[in-house]
């Protein structure tokens, strides 16, 4: 009988500690996944030249200047000869955009640019050629912090991507928040969880030994909870990308990052 | 192998100083133990099974790569500045197929 009673009483004790941590006012910033991340896979990152990603991000950089479809452009003819008109641009998206009535991603950009700018084919979600676009742009804004806006036009897109972050699905029902709100740093399997942030991507995983999306991670995360897994560049996915970049909100871009 | 490899060298370097050299090539690494998913039959082995750098046309180094190697291999290492030259760089995979790469390099 005792026994119970002092569980209960550790229940209620450890439900007003969630309590009291649910009420502290959250201004610090969340740790990026480099921070939980093994050193030798942080100094793959940390050396732009071991980090295998920059093959992508070369890949980009020689897309940007080459001539491609029926309007005779490259992107170098419109953005200036370097990436560097691309700086701080990255960190604000998803944006809400007018034409669209949703949201865009970097890529819905660089393939709006492709088609309806140079005439040419819209490119692959997870092809060399974006992963490498999408890095090379991104990494224009690296160790710049995260920042986007979420009220406004983007505000219903947003709320529809916290739903999605926090609705359980799946054969295991949970969510997003089961995993990277509750228990970041604590062991899942051979992982460490983090807080799942999208700070770094494209990211080069060494699981995946290749460079990969953020909507690539998004699926994995789906299907390791036996979660119908949406498609790369879905509405669903990009409105989570903008709940996730609210919540990366002054973590700093490392784009392209290794990670396990 | 359809990337171009990365390589770097240092421009110049002093007589006698230790110069490190860092390699980087795309390749998947194809162990030859992995199975289709779809047909359940093995998928080829394709590696990079050699590597060689030499400097201006003598072999520095040479290694034999295996099934174990991840994707993209990477190398460092080391090696003395004597002369000013070229370094050049051969990787070759199992269908004999070679990407070369190759940077130079002054002493003084
Ligand atoms: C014919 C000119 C033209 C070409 C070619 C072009 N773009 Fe654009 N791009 C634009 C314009 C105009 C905008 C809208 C800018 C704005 O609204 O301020 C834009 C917007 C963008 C944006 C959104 C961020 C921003 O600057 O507003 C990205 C990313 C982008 N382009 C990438 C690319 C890439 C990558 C290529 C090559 C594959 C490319 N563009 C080719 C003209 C071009
Ligand atoms: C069963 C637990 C679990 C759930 C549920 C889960 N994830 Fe993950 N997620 C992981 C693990 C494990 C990793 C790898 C370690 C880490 O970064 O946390 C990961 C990694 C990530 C990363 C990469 C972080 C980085 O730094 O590269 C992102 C982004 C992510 N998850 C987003 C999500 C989203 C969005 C959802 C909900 C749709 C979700 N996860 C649901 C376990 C989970």
């Amino acid at each position: 009988m005792k026994k119970t009673s002092l569980i209960k009483q550790i229940v209620m004790f450890a439900g007003f500690g969630v309590l009291v941590a649910a009420c502290a006012p959250k201004e610090e910033a969340l740790k990026s996944g480099y921070d939980w991340a093994i050193p030798e896979t942080q100094a793959m990152q940390d050396d732009d030249f071991s980090n295998p990603a920059f093959m992508w991000v070369d890949i980009g950089n020689d897309e940007w200047s080459k001539t491609d479809g029926e309007a005779g452009k490259s992107c170098a003819d419109c953005h200036g000869a370097d990436g560097s008109s691309m700086k701080g641009k990255s960190n604000m998206y998803p944006v809400y955009n007018k034409d669209d009535k949703k949201l865009r991603s970097i890529q819905d950009e660089v393939n709006n640019c492709r088609t309806n700018r140079m005439k040419a084919k819209a490119w692959k979600w997870e092809s060399d050629q974006m992963l490498g676009m999408a890095a090379f742009i991104r990494t224009q804004s690296r160790d710049m912090p995260i920042n986007v806006a979420v009220d406004g036009d983007a505000a219903p897109f947003f709320e529809a991507g916290k739903e999605f972050y926090e609705t359980r699905r799946g054969g295991l029902d949970m969510a997003c928040t089961h995993c990277h709100v509750d228990f970041p740093g604590v062991k899942i399997r051979a992982n460490v969880l983090t807080n799942g942030l999208g700070n770094g991507f494209p990211t080069y995983r060494l699981k995946w030994q290749k460079i990969g999306s953020l909507h690539r991670r998004f699926r994995g995360c789906n299907k390791n909870i036996r979660a119908q897994p949406f498609k790369q560049g879905s509405d669903e996915y990009t409105n989570l990308e903008l709940y996730l970049n609210h919540r990366a909100k002054g973590v700093m871009n490392e784009s392209p990052s290794v990670r396990n | 192998m359809a990337k171009k490899p990365r390589v770097k060298v240092p421009k110049s370097a002093k007589k006698g100083e230790q110069i490190q050299i860092k390699t980087l090539i795309s390749h998947k690494m194809e162990t030859g133990t992995r199975k289709n998913k779809k047909t359940g039959k093995l998928i080829p082995r394709m590696i990079i099974n050699t590597f060689s750098c030499s400097f201006n046309g003598k072999e520095l180094l040479k290694a034999t790569l295996h099934p174990s190697v991840a994707a993209n291999p990477y190398f460092a290492f080391y090696a003395k500045a004597t002369e000013s030259g070229t370094f050049d760089f051969v990787w070759t995979d199992d269908a004999g197929k070679t990407v070369s790469a190759s940077s130079k390099m002054t002493v003084a």
